[in-house]
C-alpha cells in the first residue's frame, strides 16, 4: 500500500470542480484509493464520499492506494492536487 | 378555439411557434417486492446508462451552444451517476430488501440528500443536494419510461412554457431555436424577464396559468409588447401578429439609423445613454445598440457563475475585456452586490429574516475587506486599459462611503508605489438606492464623484414593499411623486457640487419616466441595451424646457402615480 499526506491550501477546500477532477483521476486506476480526513476514510472514486467529508482549507488529509498500480495512482493524484491548487 | 392569456410584458417583439413545455412529468411510482433481484439490477443499470448517454449529449450540446462553463454542471451529474458508493448502495438495497429499482433509488438518494442538506454551515454541500435530486429525476424518468424536458436538446423553433425560468434553465436555452417564452410567475424585474431582454427574446412573465392552459405542441403567439399570449390562434390572428412583428422589425430598423448618433433633445441638450450589463459577453449587444457608455456592470455575475471565489487575475481579465471592448467609453463597475436574493455557494451567509435589509453588498465588503480589496485591486489594474469608474452599492451613510473610499485610496497608493500602471482619472461614486442616503444627498455629494440611482431597490425600500411579492406589487409605483422627490433631491444635490447623476434601474428606459427624468436634469440614463435606440428616438422629439415644466408639475402638483402618468401622456401624446 502507498500513502501520502497533503495539506489543503485551496480557500474552498476540496469542493466543486477540483473534487470532480480528483475522483475522475482516481477512477482511472485499478487500485483501491481512499481519502482520509479526521480519522474518517472514504472511497476516493466516489464523488459523494469525497464531498461528504467536507474537507476545508488547512485540512490535513491522507490519500492511500492499494493494488497493482498503487504507485502510479498516488503520483497521478498528487499531480492533480497540485495542478488544481488544492495542495502545494 | 383560441385562448388568450394575460401577463406582464417582459421583452419586446412577437414570436409565433409551437409550445415546448419545460415542466417536470409525473415521476410517482409504487413500491413493489420483486423476486428477481438480478433482473432489477439490470433495469437499474440500463436506466443509469441511458441517463449517462443523455447527459453526454446534453453536455456536448451545451458546451457547443452555450460555453464550457454552462456545460460543467452536466459533467458533475455524470460523475454522480458513475459513483461506486451510490450504485453499490442501490444494488444492495435491491438485493437485501427485494424492492424494485425505483424504491431503492429513492431510498438511497434520499439518504444522501438528507445528509448534504443537514450541513447547514456549508451552502455548497446543500446545493449539491440539488444536483443529486436532478440526477435522481433523470434516472427515475428512464426507469418509468417517461420523458424529462431537456431544453439543451431543443432543435426546432419553439416558445418555451415554464412555471419559472431559473438561471440554470436559461443557460441551456439556445437563442437560435427559442423564439419566445412565457412563465407562470415573475415580474418585470425578475431574473427571467431581465434575461429575456438581454437575449432579445420576446417574453411574457407572470401569466399565472401558462403551464396549465398550454399543452405541448400548441401553436402559441407571444406578444412581448403588450404582455399577451394567444394559444391556438385563428389564421386571422396569426396574420395580424405577423404584421405586428413586421412593424416592430421596421420600427427597429428605423431606430437602427440612430445607432451612431449621440443623444440630443429637440433643443440640443446632450444626455448620455448607457447600457447595463452582467458579463463581458454583453458588450457586443451594447455596441450594436449604440450605447454611449456602460452605466452599470454588475460584477456579482463573476462571483455567481463561479464555483469558488474569483481570483484577482480572473476579475482583472473580465474588467479589462469590458473596458477595452468599450474603446474609451466610460464603464461604471458596481462592486460586489451579493446577499439579498443573490447567494454564493462557496461563501455561506447566515440565514436572515429579512435578507434585503440584512448583510449584503457594501455591508459585506466593509466586513470582509479581504474580498473587497481583491476586487478593488483587479479594478485598479483594469483601469489602465480604458475609462473605468467604480461605484459602491447600498451606501446608507456618509461614514460607509468614506470607509469604502479610504480602502480604495489605500489600494491605489500601494499600486502607485509598486509602479503598477493604473488609469489617471478613476471616478468613485455610489448607488443611490436607500431613502436615508437620498435624504442626505447634499452631504454625500461632497465626497462622491457621482451618484447612480438604483430604482428597483429605491422603490422597494421607499414603499417598504418586497419587489418579488405579487401581493404587494401594486406598491411598485415608479412615478409616485414621493419617489420623484427623492430622485430630484439626489440630482439637485449632485449638481450643486458640480457632480453628475445617472440612473441604472429599469426606470431609466421606461418611456413614461424618461420625459420627467429629462426635466429633472438626470445626466446619464443606463438601461437594457435593447431599450437604448427606442429611448434615443423619444428624446430627440422632446424639448428640455417643456420637460422641466412637466417635471415641476409631477413633483409639486401630482398626488398619485396615476396623476403623473396622465400628466406625461397629456404632455407628449
Amino acid at each position: 500500500m502507498e500513502t501520502r499526506d497533503f495539506h489543503v491550501i485551496a480557500e474552498t477546500g476540496i469542493h466543486a470542480r477540483p473534487a470532480t477532477l480528483l475522483v475522475q483521476a482516481a477512477s482511472k486506476f485499478n487500485a483501491d484509493v481512499k481519502l482520509t480526513y479526521k480519522d474518517k476514510s472514504v472511497n476516493l472514486k466516489s464523488i459523494m464520499g469525497v464531498m461528504s467529508l467536507g474537507v476545508g482549507q488547512n485540512a490535513d488529509v491522507t490519500i492511500s492506494a492499494d493494488g497493482d498500480d498503487e504507485k502510479e495512482a498516488i503520483e497521478a493524484l498528487a499531480d492533480t492536487m497540485k495542478k488544481e491548487g488544492l495542495s502545494d | 378555439m383560441a385562448k388568450e392569456l394575460k401577463g406582464i410584458a417582459a421583452s419586446d417583439g412577437v414570436a409565433i411557434a409551437k409550445a415546448y413545455m419545460l415542466v417536470d412529468p409525473d415521476l410517482s411510482f409504487d413500491k413493489k417486492t420483486i423476486d428477481d433481484p438480478d433482473a432489477e439490477i439490470k433495469r437499474l443499470h440500463d436506466a443509469l446508462d441511458a441517463s449517462k448517454s443523455e447527459l453526454e449529449l446534453i453536455k456536448s450540446k451545451a458546451s457547443e451552444n452555450l460555453g464550457e462553463e454552462e456545460a460543467e454542471v452536466f459533467e458533475a451529474h455524470i460523475t454522480i451517476l458513475s459513483d461506486p458508493e451510490l450504485i453499490g448502495n442501490i444494488e444492495d438495497k435491491i438485493k437485501n430488501d427485494t424492492v424494485n429499482a425505483e424504491q431503492a433509488l429513492k431510498d438511497v438518494t434520499d439518504g444522501f440528500i438528507e445528509t448534504f442538506e443537514a450541513m447547514t454551515d456549508n451552502q455548497y454541500m446543500q446545493e449539491r443536494a440539488g444536483d443529486i435530486r436532478d440526477v435522481t429525476k433523470r434516472v427515475m424518468s428512464h426507469l418509468l419510461g417517461v420523458k424529462l424536458p431537456n431544453p439543451a436538446l431543443i432543435d426546432s423553433e419553439v416558445v418555451v412554457v415554464a412555471h419559472d425560468l431559473t438561471p440554470s434553465d436559461t443557460a441551456q436555452l439556445d437563442r437560435k431555436y427559442v423564439k419566445g417564452f412565457i412563465t407562470d410567475i415573475g415580474g418585470r424585474t425578475s431574473h427571467s424577464a431581465i434575461m429575456s431582454r438581454t437575449l432579445e427574446i420576446p417574453a411574457v412573465v407572470g401569466s399565472e396559468k401558462a403551464t396549465t392552459a398550454i399543452e405541448s405542441g400548441d401553436t402559441v403567439i407571444i406578444d412581448g409588447m403588450h404582455g399577451i399570449a394567444i394559444v391556438d390562434p385563428s389564421d386571422d390572428q396569426v396574420a395580424e401578429y405577423e404584421q405586428m412583428e413586421k412593424d416592430f422589425v421596421a420600427q427597429k430598423a428605423e431606430w437602427e439609423k440612430l445607432r451612431d448618433e449621440k443623444t440630443f433633445s429637440k433643443d440640443n441638450v446632450h444626455f448620455d445613454l448607457a447600457a447595463n450589463i452582467g458579463t463581458p459577453d454583453d458588450i457586443k449587444g451594447v455596441l450594436d445598440n449604440g450605447a454611449e457608455a456602460v452605466g452599470l456592470f454588475r460584477s456579482e455575475f463573476l462571483y455567481m457563475d463561479a464555483s469558488e471565489l474569483p481570483s484577482e487575475d480572473d476579475q482583472f481579465e473580465a474588467y479589462k475585456k469590458v473596458v477595452e471592448g468599450m474603446n474609451g467609453k466610460q464603464v461604471v463597475v458596481r462592486t460586489m452586490d451579493i446577499g439579498g436574493d443573490k447567494q454564493l455557494p462557496y461563501l455561506p451567509l447566515p440565514e436572515e429574516m429579512n435578507p434585503f435589509l440584512g448583510y449584503r453588498a457594501i455591508r459585506i465588503s466593509l466586513d470582509r475587506t479581504d474580498l473587497f480589496r481583491t476586487q478593488l485591486r483587479a479594478l485598479l489594474r483594469a483601469s489602465a486599459y480604458g475609462k473605468l469608474a467604480i461605484m459602491f452599492p447600498m451606501i446608507a451613510t456618509v461614514a460607509e462611503f468614506k470607509k469604502a473610499k479610504a480602502i480604495f485610496e489605500d489600494e491605489k497608493q500601494k499600486m502607485v508605489k509598486a509602479g503598477t500602471k493604473i488609469g489617471d482619472d478613476i471616478q468613485v461614486g455610489m448607488m443611490m438606492e436607500i431613502p436615508a442616503a437620498a435624504m442626505i444627498a447634499d452631504k454625500l455629494a461632497k465626497y462622491v464623484d457621482f451618484f447612480s440611482i438604483g430604482t428597483n431597490d429605491l422603490i422597494q425600500y421607499s414603499f417598504a414593499a418586497d419587489r418579488g411579492n405579487e401581493k404587494v406589487s401594486y406598491l411598485y409605483q415608479p412615478y409616485n411623486p414621493s419617489l420623484l422627490r427623492l430622485i430630484k433631491k439626489t440630482i439637485d444635490a449632485s449638481h450643486a457640487e458640480g457632480k453628475w447623476t445617472g440612473m441604472c434601474g429599469e426606470m431609466a428606459g421606461d418611456q413614461t419616466a424618461v420625459p420627467i427624468l429629462m426635466g429633472l436634469g438626470l445626466d446619464e440614463f443606463s438601461m437594457s441595451a435593447t431599450s437604448i435606440l427606442k429611448t434615443r428616438s423619444l428624446m430627440k422629439r422632446l424639448d428640455t424646457n417643456e420637460m422641466k415644466k412637466l417635471a415641476e408639475k409631477a413633483v409639486t402638483e401630482a398626488e398619485t402615480n396615476e396623476d403623473v402618468i396622465k400628466l406625461v401622456h397629456d404632455a407628449i401624446k
